[in-house]
C-alpha cells in the first residue's frame, strides 16, 4: 500500500499528458472547484484592501526600517528575508516529503523533529548540562541528536505499526498523537519561555550594495543551499538515492530487485529527522529565538511548500518551501504581516484545488 | 495542602459533566459522523465551532436576538462544510487533513487579524452577548447536584441544555446511520469504489456528512460561546481538533454513543489525574526537579497523546466498537 | 440460445452487431508513453455472453475502467442501451444499469454479508438523508430487498453465511458475493472482471450456470476470463484484446482458429508486451487490495 501512494505521485509530475482531462478537452469545468477559489481570491483581495488603509505596512518591523528606502530596495530586502525563510522550510520539509514519499506517511509529528534539533543545539550551546560548546559545534550535534531520534521513530513506533499493516488514518492520528507527546514533553524539559542562543544573541546587519542583511542570516543562506545541494547529490548520484528513489516508485519492485527496504526506510527518517533539526537551529537563530512550539508553529508551512512542490520527492520540497518563504515575506510588502500565513495557507489549498492531478498524480488505479 | 483523593475524584466527576464534557461530546458527534461513519480526516472541525460560536456572538453583537445568531452560525458552518467539501472530498484522506486543518486555520487568523476587527474584535473576541439565555433559566439561584459534586444555577441551566442538545444529535445520528443512509456512509468508509459502481453518489454523501457533521460542530460551537459568555480566536486552535478526535476515538468511532461515552470518560480521567498530579506536587510527594505544578497541565497533554497512540493501534474501536470488525484489517 | 444473431455477422474486429447494447468508439487510454487502451470501433450484442480475452495487461481492465466512469479516457465516445455514457460518474452508469465488478474484489469486510447485498438495491428511499428519518417508509422496501438478497445468496451458497463480517469470508465466496451485490442492482448489462479466479472447479462451474442463466433471462453480459475453456465453453460472441487494440472477434470457432490471437498470447511478434516496465505497473495494481 504505501510504496504505491508515492509512486503516484512520482509519475503524474513526470507526464502531465497522464491528466486525462487536459490532453483531452474532456475536462469538464468543475463548477465548486472554480467557485472555491474565487471566494479564497474575493477574501484576501478584500482583506488587502482594508489592511492597507488602517495598519497595514506598520506592523511590521523590517518594513518600518526600511521605511526610508525606495521600493526596489525594500523588495530586494524583502526576498532575501524570504529566501532566509523558505530554505529553512526548505530544510525541515525535505524528510517530510521524503518520509512520505518512501512510506506513504503524512508525519505531523514532523515539526516537533524541527523543535527538538532547536532545542537540544540550545542546551548545548546555553550549557545546562556542565559544558558549553559553540553554536556551530551545538548545531551538529543536534543535528547527530535530530537523526538518533528519527531512528527512534521508525524503529520504536512507525516501523512496527508498519508491519501490524496498521491503516493509513490510523498512522496519521498517531502521529498526531506523537506530535502531542513530544511538544509537550519539550515544554516541560525546556520550558514556555522563548530563548535566544547564546551565541549571535545580538546582530547588526551589514549592506552589501542595496541589500542589507546580518552576518547570521547570511551564513543560513549560504550553508542552506549547500546542505540542499549536498542532499540533491546524495539522491541523485548515490546507491542510498537511488534506492530511495526506487522505494518510493515502487515498494515491492525494489524489495524483489534486493533493495533493503528497511534500511532505506531507515535512513530516510534519519536524514529527514536530521534536516529537520538543522532547520529548527536556523529557524532559531534566524527568527524567533527558540520555543518549544517552534517547529509546530512551522508545520503548516512545511506541509504549504511540500505541497506546492509535489508531495514525496526532495526536490520538490526544495522549490515548493523557497516559494513559500518569499512569496509570503514579498507579500508584507503590500498585505498587513497578520496574512503572511493567510497566504501561505490559501496557496496551499488552491495548488490542492487546482491541480490535484499534478500533484496526486494520475488517478487512483480501480479494479 | 493535603492529599485528598476524594476530592480529586469530585473534581473529575464534575468535569466528567460538566460543559467541558459536553462542548466535547457535542464536537464529537459531529465529528463522528465525518470521520466515524464516514472515514472523512476532516482536521478542521474546529472551524465549523468557530463558525458557529462567531456566527453568534457577531450577530447578537450587532443588534440582532441570540435564536437569531445561532441560526446563522448553523447555517455558516454547513456551508462551511460544503465550501470544505466541493472541492476537496475528492482528494485522498491525508490531503483532505491538510487542507482542513489549513482553512481552519486560516478562519482563525481572520477573525484574529485586525482587518476584521470591527466584526470580531480581534484578539479581545466578544464577551457578554448571551444574557438572553440565562434570562430563561428556570433554576432559582443556589447550588445543585450529588453529594459533593455540585454546580451554581446558570452552569446547571448551560449543562442541562447542553446535555439536551447532545441527546437530540445523537438521536439523529443514530436515526441516520441505522438507516439505509448509514449503511451507504460505512460502505464508503471501506471503499468508495465499491460504493460507486452500485449507483451510490460517493461525493454526494461525503458532502452531506460534512454539513451534518459541520452543522453539529456549530451547534457544539454555539454551546461554548453562549455558556462562556464569549468568544476568542485563541479557543479554536488546531489542539481543539485534535482532543476531540482522541474523544470519538476513545468512545468508538461509528458509534452513535461513542462520543458520549467518550467525552465523558476522556474528562473524567484527564481531570482526575490533573488533580492528583497537582496534589501530589504541592504535597511533595512529586519532587520539584521533576515536575512543578505549572508543568501538571503538560502532563495531561502528553498523556492525551500517548492515549491516542494506543488506543488507535491497539483499539481502534474504541471502548463501543466491536473487536471483530478490526481484525479484519489484520487478515 | 441467442447464437443465430450472429450468423450474419462477420468474424472481424469492429463489426457492426444487429442489436447492440454497447457501441464504443475511439476510447484511447494513455498512461504516459503507454496505450493501454486503443479501440477504434466495437459493439456488443444485447442478450448475449460476451467474452474478452487478451494477455496480461492487454487493457481490459482498463477498458472496463473506463466505460464504467472509474476512468476517463484521452478521447473516444461510447453509449450504453442509446445513452450516452461520455463524462458520465461511474454511479450514474450503474444507475442506467450498467453495473460492473472488480478483478481485486471489493467486497465490504467490514459490512455483514446480507448489508453488503442490500447495498447494491435501487430505489431505496432511506439512502436519502431525509428518507431515513422516516423508517416506517423504508422499512417495506427493506423487506422486499432482503427477500431479494435471500433468493441471490442461496443461489450463490452463501446463504448460510448472510450475517457474518464479508470479511470473513473467502477468496472465491467473497468473488460471489460481489457478483450477486451486483446482481442486486437489477443490472441490464453486466461486466465482469475475472469472476471466477480463484473460485473452485465446482463452483466455477454453477457460476457458469447461473451466468446463462442471466442471459436467457435477458441480460446481458459481458466478462474478462483467462481461462481458455471456460471461454469457450460459455461465451455467445469473444473479443480479443492485445497492447490496447481490439485485435480479433467472433464466434468461439473463429477466435481459436484465428492465428493474430494465437500470436497475441505467444508473444512472438509482440514482445514489448513483456517488458520490465509494463510488470512494474502490473505489479503496481495487483497490491492495490492490502
Ligand atoms: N493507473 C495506471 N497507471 C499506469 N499504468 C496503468 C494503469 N492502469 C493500467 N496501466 C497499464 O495499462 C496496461 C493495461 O492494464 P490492464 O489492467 O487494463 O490489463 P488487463 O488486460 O486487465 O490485464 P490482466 O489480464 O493482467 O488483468 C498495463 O500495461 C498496465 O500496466
Ligand atoms: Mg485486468
Amino acid at each position: 500500500m504505501t510504496g504505491r501512494a508515492g509512486s503516484r505521485l512520482l509519475a503524474g509530475q513526470h507526464d502531465p499528458v497522464d491528466d486525462p482531462g487536459r490532453a483531452a478537452g474532456h475536462r469538464r469545468f468543475s463548477v465548486p472547484r472554480l467557485v472555491a477559489i474565487a471566494l479564497v481570491v474575493v477574501a484576501v483581495a478584500l482583506i488587502s484592501d482594508q489592511a492597507m488603509g488602517a495598519t497595514g505596512l506598520l506592523g511590521d518591523n523590517t518594513l518600518v526600517a526600511q521605511a526610508g528606502r525606495s521600493f526596489g530596495a525594500r523588495f530586494l530586502n524583502t526576498v532575501v528575508d524570504g529566501l532566509v525563510v523558505g530554505l529553512i522550510i526548505a530544510l525541515t520539509s525535505v524528510g517530510l516529503s521524503l518520509i512520505f514519499g518512501v512510506t506513504g506517511l503524512v508525519n505531523f509529528a514532523h515539526g516537533e523533529l524541527v523543535t527538538f534539533g532547536a532545542v537540544v543545539a540550545w542546551f548545548l550551546n546555553a550549557g545546562t548540562w556542565g559544558f558549553q560548546v559553540a553554536l556551530p559545534v551545538a548545531t551538529v550535534l543536534a543535528v547527530v541528536a535530530g537523526s538518533v531520534f528519527g531512528a527512534g521513530l521508525e524503529k520504536g513506533i512507525f516501523g512496527p505499526l508498519r508491519r501490524r499493516k496498521v491503516p493509513n488514518i490510523s498512522l496519521i492520528v498517531t502521529t498526531i498523537g506523537l506530535s502531542l507527546v513530544v511538544r509537550h514533553v519539550i515544554l516541560i524539559w525546556f520550558g514556555s519561555g522563548t530563548q535566544k542562543y547564546r551565541d549571535y544573541a545580538t546582530q547588526v546587519a551589514k549592506d552589501y550594495g542595496p541589500i542589507s542583511i546580518t552576518d547570521v542570516k547570511l551564513a543560513i543562506i549560504i550553508v542552506s543551499l549547500l546542505v540542499l545541494a549536498l542532499v540533491g547529490l546524495l539522491l541523485m548520484k548515490t546507491k542510498l538515492g537511488k534506492a530511495m528513489r526506487a522505494v518510493r516508485d515502487n515498494r515491492d519492485l525494489a524489495e524483489a530487485s534486493g533493495i533493503d527496504v528497511r534500511k532505506v526506510i531507515l535512513a530516510t527518517w534519519m536524514g529527514g529527522a536530521a534536516l529537520a533539526a538543522l532547520g529548527g537551529v536556523f529557524q532559531g537563530i534566524g527568527f524567533a529565538g527558540v520555543s518549544w512550539d517552534l517547529g509546530f508553529k512551522l508545520l503548516l508551512l512545511m506541509f504549504a511548500g511540500v505541497i506546492l512542490g509535489g508531495l514525496g520527492t526532495a526536490f520538490g520540497a526544495m522549490v515548493g518551501g523557497i516559494l513559500i518563504g518569499v512569496v509570503t515575506q514579498v507579500s508584507s510588502l503590500w498585505l498587513s504581516t497578520e496574512f503572511k500565513l493567510v497566504i501561505a495557507f490559501a496557496a496551499l489549498i488552491i495548488v490542492l484545488l487546482v491541480r490535484p492531478q499534478g500533484i496526486l498524480g494520475k488517478k487512483e488505479r480501480v479494479g | 495542602m493535603d492529599f485528598d483523593i476524594v476530592r480529586s475524584f469530585v473534581d473529575a466527576m464534575r468535569s466528567a459533566f460538566g460543559t467541558s464534557a459536553v462542548l466535547f461530546a457535542l464536537a464529537g458527534v459531529g465529528l463522528n459522523v465525518m470521520f466515524g461513519y464516514t472515514g472523512l480526516l476532516n482536521f478542521g472541525h474546529v472551524g465549523s465551532l468557530l463558525v458557529g460560536g462567531y456566527g453568534t456572538a457577531i450577530t447578537v453583537n450587532l443588534g440582532g436576538p441570540l435564536w437569531l445568531g445561532i441560526l446563522i452560525g448553523i447555517t455558516a458552518a454547513v456551508l462551511l462544510g460544503l465550501l470544505y467539501g466541493l472541492p476537496t472530498v475528492r482528494l485522498r484522506e491525508d490531503y483532505l487533513a491538510i487542507v482542513t486543518i489549513a482553512a481552519a486555520e486560516i478562519l482563525r487568523l481572520l477573525t484574529r487579524s485586525s482587518a476584521l476587527e470591527p466584526l470580531t474584535q480581534g484578539v479581545f473576541g466578544i464577551q457578554k452577548f448571551a444574557d438572553n439565555f440565562y434570562d430563561l433559566n428556570p433554576f432559582p439561584r443556589g447550588s445543585y447536584g450529588v453529594w459533593r459534586i455540585t454546580w451554581d444555577a446558570n452552569t446547571l441551566w448551560a449543562i442541562v441544555v447542553g446535555w439536551l442538545l447532545v441527546a437530540l444529535c445523537v438521536w439523529l445520528v443514530w436515526m441516520l446511520t441505522r438507516a439505509p443512509w448509514g449503511r451507504v456512509l460505512k460502505a464508503i468508509r471501506e471503499d468508495e469504489d465499491a460504493a460507486r459502481s452500485l449507483g451510490k453518489n460517493v461525493f454526494g454523501y461525503k458532502l452531506q456528512s460534512l454539513a451534518i457533521g459541520g452543522a453539529i460542530g456549530a451547534l457544539a460551537g454555539v454551546f461554548f460561546a453562549v455558556q462562556s459568555q464569549s468568544v476568542n480566536p485563541d479557543s479554536f486552535q488546531p489542539i481543539f481538533t485534535f482532543l476531540a478526535y482522541a474523544v470519538v476515538i476513545l468512545g468508538g468511532p461509528g458509534r452513535a454513543l461513542g462520543p458520549v461515552v467518550g467525552s465523558i470518560l476522556f474528562w473524567f480521567l484527564l481531570s482526575f489525574t490533573e488533580a492528583v498530579l497537582r496534589q501530589a506536587v504541592s504535597a511533595g510527594f512529586i519532587p520539584d526537579w521533576l515536575l512543578t505544578a505549572q508543568e501538571v497541565a503538560a502532563v495531561r497533554w502528553i498523556l492525551v497523546g500517548l492515549g491516542l497512540m494506543l488506543l488507535i493501534t491497539f483499539r481502534p474501536q474504541g471502548l463501543l466498537g466491536s473487536r471483530e470488525e478490526t481484525l479484519i484489517d489484520a487478515r | 440460445m441467442p447464437a443465430d444473431v450472429f450468423a450474419d455477422v462477420q468474424p472481424v474486429p469492429g463489426v457492426a452487431k444487429p442489436d447492440p447494447v454497447l457501441v464504443v468508439d475511439g476510447v484511447n487510454r494513455h498512461f504516459g508513453g503507454l496505450v493501454a487502451v486503443d479501440i477504434d470501433h466495437l459493439e456488443v450484442q444485447r442478450g448475449t455472453i460476451t467474452g474478452l480475452i487478451g494477455p496480461n495487461g492487454a487493457g481490459k481492465t482498463t477498458l472496463f475502467n473506463l466505460l464504467t466512469g472509474f476512468d476517463t479516457p484521452n478521447g473516444g465516445t461510447w453509449s450504453f442501451s442509446g445513452n450516452d455514457l461520455v463524462g458520465l460518474p461511474a454511479y450514474r452508469v450503474a444507475r442506467l444499469g450498467m453495473v460492473r465488478t472488480f478483478q481485486l474484489t471489493k467486497a465490504l469486510m467490514k459490512l455483514t454479508v446480507m448489508d453488503n447485498m442490500k447495498l447494491g438495491a435501487t430505489g431505496q428511499s432511506g439512502e436519502k438523508v431525509f428518507g431515513a428519518l422516516l423508517p416506517w417508509r423504508w422499512r417495506e422496501k427493506e423487506k422486499e430487498i432482503e427477500a431479494r438478497a435471500e433468493v441471490l445468496l442461496e443461489r450463490f451458497t452463501l446463504a448460510h453465511m448472510r450475517d457474518e463480517l464479508a470479511g470473513t469470508l473467502s477468496g472465491g465466496q467473497r468473488k460471489l458475493l460481489e457478483l450477486a451485490r451486483a446482481l442486486m442492482v437489477e443490472p441490464t448489462l453486466i461486466m465482469l472482471d475475472e469472476p471466477m479466479a480463484g473460485v473452485n472447479p465446482a463452483l466455477t462451474e454453477s457460476l457458469l450456470v447461473h451466468i446463462k442463466a442471466l442471459r436467457d433471462e435477458g441480460m446481458s453480459v459481458v466478462f474478462i476470463e483467462h481461462d481458455m475453456d471456460v471461454i469457450m465453453d460459455i461465451s455467445d460472441w469473444i473479443l480479443v484484446m492485445a497492447e490496447g487494440k481490439l485485435i480479433a472477434e467472433g464466434g468461439p470457432a473463429d477466435v481459436a482458429a484465428n492465428p493474430a490471437v494465437i500470436d497475441a498470447y505467444l508473444g512472438e511478434h509482440h514482445g514489448e508486451a513483456a517488458t520490465p516496465e509494463n510488470e512494474v505497473v502490473e505489479s503496481e495494481g495487483e497490491d492495490g487490495d492490502g
